[in-house]
């Protein structure tokens, strides 16, 4: 016990010390800059490696030589078969089985006795309404296009996800493959995605199905994976008792004991299938997406905010519900309940179809919404825009002349002005001080890459959108964090409507920011810094939140006033938490600063853009690998930092 | 009916499991009617489970998504009886554990009590020929408990079984063991009838292990019998199947230094020694 701080002081020390002097050293170089040797300034040529070449190289072997593009292809029709039932179905496509259109009242109905089904009157309102809504404002059909492919992507996505992640729960091996390839995929920005798939499938509905299927797989096979391995053994050994197969034991016992992982897991499919469809408009996919793209680029404000309404309606019904599905209990009927009492929403199921059919025949009205006939808040929305932003505009200028002026533009300068050796060691520095050697290791063998890569200029541009996004989110969110922890209620209040933002697919966070400040550097930053600002707070409040009351009232009792209490004892206890929000503001902020780029950036995400558009597989991977790397070496730190910090603090409180 | 004791960690559930091969023991070997259970192949093993074992988990082990009538009949879909004789088979065992009545409940909607009868339901449904109990009673209250060890008492009359049950409460051993094991760091210590472990511990351990136990509701009035060899035999004789417990009032108002003990059948088995029974009684002089 004696010899074990003395030790450990010993390595910290240590630590300190390789620390501070790679930093020195880094310093050093940033301040020698113009007598470097421009090799350190940026990476010789030679020392480029031509990834994209190589991985084009890869792509046409597959394609071309294995065969797989038949493969794909045959997956495809399969997909493309079942979007055009679906699509028959909800908006009458001219496809088999051609019963459709389903009137828009029945599906409306379905969705509010759904939602009465799970959760009560109120889900069965809000779900109802949603679909009236979209109907009333003549959307209908973008958004059954939507709809259609999450209806047969997330299946997909499930199964996908839940063979994977049994694959991965019983041999040690393929849990070892496919965890690495989860980090780097979750990582991946959506854009890289889609290239691939582009080269392989084309563009248009079934590409986008299948960059959902693809996009949305991770999450199930972790979820899968961790509810496997959460169920009781004893609740196994009683099914192995019971004399129950392997398959017995796996379909009767495992999976269903593992029900409610497995419900988050889909839950979570259903909301990454939704922000994936809504960008696959990228790659043609038509629906809310496409409608939202193309509105935002002509600057109908109004239309635009009429689609966004939709979405982030959409969004919280399907999340709505399916949570509550994750969460709902199983209940018994009392004995000799009639089928009636025992089959209630089934029955009030089929009355309100029955009361939609019939009234699908008193008027078309109610089957298919016309054009002529929707409702349309645009014109009142872009008045109040107007008038709003003639309001704000003498804020929203100056507020845009300065960033750009004082801030964006000298922070980029300075970002591009740093010599790859100095951005090299600075960073080993980082890593030795937080993890040690290893975490040096780690992080120079993420970002060497990239600097190898070429791409250095513009993954310098994404990293400068980056911090200036987290900085400013971090000034927003830590205050309002801990304003909203000072009380349960307001906590309570805050933390639903982050757990609601966060549902939102981050296209949206463009609509606002593009009417307040046009189409430029602020607008993204602004849309980042909103996004961003979401987990910050969130997980300041979860973190303040948690702090053991007996503590705070230790500290109470040694004469700590509020504000002593909070910045002696809460606000430390609560960092490891903070820095697990930090890290997936992180993440959020690099993904949005990809998706913003379509506004007009020129960093990492524009070329990826451009490599989307000539459909260069090579290049967008590469790209999107440089992103992931980015985010992957933030994690590692801030993860590294914030486990090491828990560790400290337990240790302390013994 | 064997009984297993021992101290936390000493190995008992280990032990049951290896009897019922959840785990694979690294040496000895288990035999069920003559057939190495270690030997089994993964189909043998499993027509074992589903005709002849049953097994009461600790935490009580029910499946959360099904009913109580479920779980109970989950056995017998396993070995793929009908649906309609397994419900029947299942309502049977839930109406003999005193749940009818609640065979629509979900496990969460049990208090614990209730939860391991249904446990034990499910594990009677197959009518197993060995029954293994994993400290059944240890999660509930005193006076539930005394309850649910009459029903087990009455369980127990009605299907002879082999029966291996753990405990960690010796008083619940004494009322329920044929012999009792006590187990220290993965090995049994002793194997024996209640009254040898209490009167001749095999070792050290075992005499700390039951150095609390009230002796008087273990010994039995036949077990402490010295032969007459000419003392007087008279007035009224004891029951040699009492427990000095059960005997303490008489023995200690009795002027008699020998007391005339007979078997359950009448017969004269000799006397017993007053003062060594008092001893064991009171405790012994100081
Ligand atoms: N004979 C043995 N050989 C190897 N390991 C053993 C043996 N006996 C017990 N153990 C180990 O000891 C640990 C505790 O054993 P077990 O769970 O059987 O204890 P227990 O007596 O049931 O305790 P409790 O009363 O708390 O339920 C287990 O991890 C088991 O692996
Ligand atoms: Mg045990």
């Amino acid at each position: 016990m004696t010899a074990l701080p003395g030790s450990q002081s010993g390595i910290r020390l240590d630590r300190k010390a390789v620390s501070r002097l790679l930093l020195v050293a880094a310093v050093l170089l940033l301040i020698g800059r113009n007598h470097l040797p421009a090799g350190l300034l940026r990476l010789p040529e030679a020392a480029v490696i031509p990834f994209a070449d190589w991985i084009n190289i890869g792509f046409a072997f597959l394609r071309d030589d294995l065969g797989l593009m038949t493969l794909t292809r045959a997956f495809a029709d399969v997909v493309e078969f079942l979007l055009d039932i679906t699509a028959n179905l909800l908006y009458g496509k001219s496809r088999w089985p051609n019963l459709g259109p389903i009137p828009w009242v029945a599906i409306a109905g379905t969705a509010a006795v759904l939602g009465h089904a799970l959760g009560g009157w109120r889900l069965a309102a809000l779900a109802g309404g949603t679909f009236v809504w979209i109907a009333v404002m003549g959307q209908w059909k973008w958004a059954m296009e939507t709809l259609s492919v999450i209806i047969v992507a997330s299946p997909l996505s499930i199964l996908l996800g839940l063979l994977l992640g049994s694959l991965a729960w019983r041999s040690k091996l393929a849990e070892q493959i496919l965890n690495p390839l989860l980090n780097i995929a979750q990582s991946l920005p959506h854009f890289a995605y889609m290239i691939p798939v582009v080269v392989f499938i084309g563009v248009g509905p079934k590409a986008g199905a299948i960059v959902t299927i693809i996009f949305s797989v991770p999450p199930m096979i972790r979820m899968t994976l961790l509810g496997l391995r959460a169920v009781s053994p004893e609740i196994i050994e009683s099914g192995k008792m019971s004399g129950a197969t392997r398959w017995q034991l796996m379909t009767r016992v495992r999976l269903p004991a593992a029900r409610t992982e497995l419900l988050i897991g889909v839950n979570q499919v259903i909301m990454q299938s939704l922000a994936m469809v809504v960008l696959a408009s990228f790659i043609g996919m038509p629906g809310l997406g496409q409608k939202l793209l193309q509105l935002l680029q002509a600057l109908k404000i109004g239309l635009s905010v009429e689609i966004g309404i939709t979405v982030v309606m959409l969004a919280i019904v399907l999340d709505r519900l399916s949570k509550a599905w994750a969460h709902q209990q199983p209940e018994h009927h009392d004995v000799g309940a009639s089928w009636l009492a025992r089959h209630r929403m089934l029955a009030l199921w089929l009355v309100v179809l029955l009361a939609a059919f019939a009234l699908s025949f008193v008027d078309p009205y109610f089957v298919e919404v016309e054009r002529k006939q929707a409702l349309s808040l645009a014109v009142p929305v872009d008045a109040a825009v107007n008038g709003f932003i003639t309001l704000v505009n003498p804020v929203t200028d100056w507020l845009r002349w300065f960033l750009i002026t004082w801030v964006l533009i000298p922070l980029r300068d300075s970002f591009l002005a740093l010599p790859v050796a100095s951005v090299l060691i600075g960073l080993a520095a980082v890593g030795w001080r937080i993890g040690g050697r290893r975490s040096a290791l780690i992080c120079l063998a993420f970002v060497l890459p990239i600097a190898m890569s070429g791409w250095w200029d513009r993954a310098m541009i994404t990293v400068y959108m980056v911090f200036v996004s987290v900085a400013l989110a971090l000034m927003l969110g830590l205050p309002l964090g801990v304003l909203g922890s000072s009380r349960p209620e307001r906590a309570g209040r805050l933390l639903l409507i982050c757990d609601t933002l966060q549902t939102f697919p981050s296209f949206i966070y463009l609509i606002p920011v593009i009417m307040l400040f046009g189409v430029n550097d602020v607008a993204v930053v602004a849309a980042v810094v909103v996004f961003a600002t979401v987990p910050i707070v969130r997980y300041t409040i979860e973190g303040l939140r948690n702090v053991p009351a007996e503590t705070i009232e230790a500290a109470a009792m040694s004469g700590a006033n509020q504000r002593q209490i909070l910045w002696q004892v809460r606000l430390p206890l609560a960092v490891p938490t903070m820095l697990v929000g930090a890290n997936q503001s992180v993440m959020f902020a690099l993904f949005m600063v990809i998706i913003a780029a379509f506004i007009g950036t020129q960093d990492l995400g524009q070329e990826m853009q451009r490599a989307l558009s000539s459909t260069d597989v090579g290049k967008g991977l590469t790209l999107g690998l440089a992103v992931a790397f980015m985010g992957l070496t933030v994690d590692h730190l801030l993860l590294t930092w914030s486990r090491n910090r828990n560790r400290e603090l337990r240790g302390l409180n013994g | 009916m064997l009984v297993v004791m021992g101290l936390s960690g000493s190995g008992k559930s280990t032990l049951v499991r290896c009897l019922a091969r959840l785990i694979d023991a690294t040496s000895g070997s288990v035999t069920i009617e003559g057939n190495d259970i270690g030997a089994m192949t993964e189909s043998q093993l499993i027509d074992l489970r589903r005709r002849k074992m049953g097994m009461v988990f600790q935490s009580f082990g029910l499946l959360p998504h099904r009913t109580a009538l479920e779980n109970v009949a989950f056995p017998l879909e396993m070995r793929g009886q009908d649906r309609v004789s397994r419900i029947a088979r299942a309502r049977e065992m839930l109406a003999l554990v005193g749940l009818a009545g609640r065979e629509g409940y979900f496990p969460r909607e049990l208090s614990g009590g209730q939860q391991q009868r249904v446990g034990i339901a499910r594990s009677l449904a197959v009518e197993p020929d060995i029954w293994f109990l994993d400290e059944p009673f240890s999660a509930l209250d005193p006076l539930i408990r005394r309850e649910m060890q009459d029903e087990f008492l009455r369980l127990k009359g009605m299907m002879a079984k082999t029966i291996v049950f753990i405990t960690h409460d010796f008083d619940e051993a004494i009322r329920l063991a044929d012999r009792i094991a006590i187990m220290k760091d993965g090995a049994v210590e002793q194997c024996d009838t209640p009254e040898r472990i209490v009167m001749a511990p095999a070792t050290d351990y075992v005499a700390k292990f039951t150095s609390a136990v009230d002796r008087s509701r273990v010994v039995h009035a036949g077990a402490l019998v010295v032969p007459v060899e000419g003392r007087s035999v008279q007035g009224p004789a004891v029951d040699a199947g009492d427990t000095l417990h059960a005997l303490a009032r008489q023995l200690l108002c009795d002027m008699r230094d020998h007391i005339p003990v007979t078997a359950p059948n009448g017969a004269m088995l000799g006397l017993l020694d007053r003062a060594a029974a008092v001893d064991i009684i009171l405790g012994p002089e100081t």
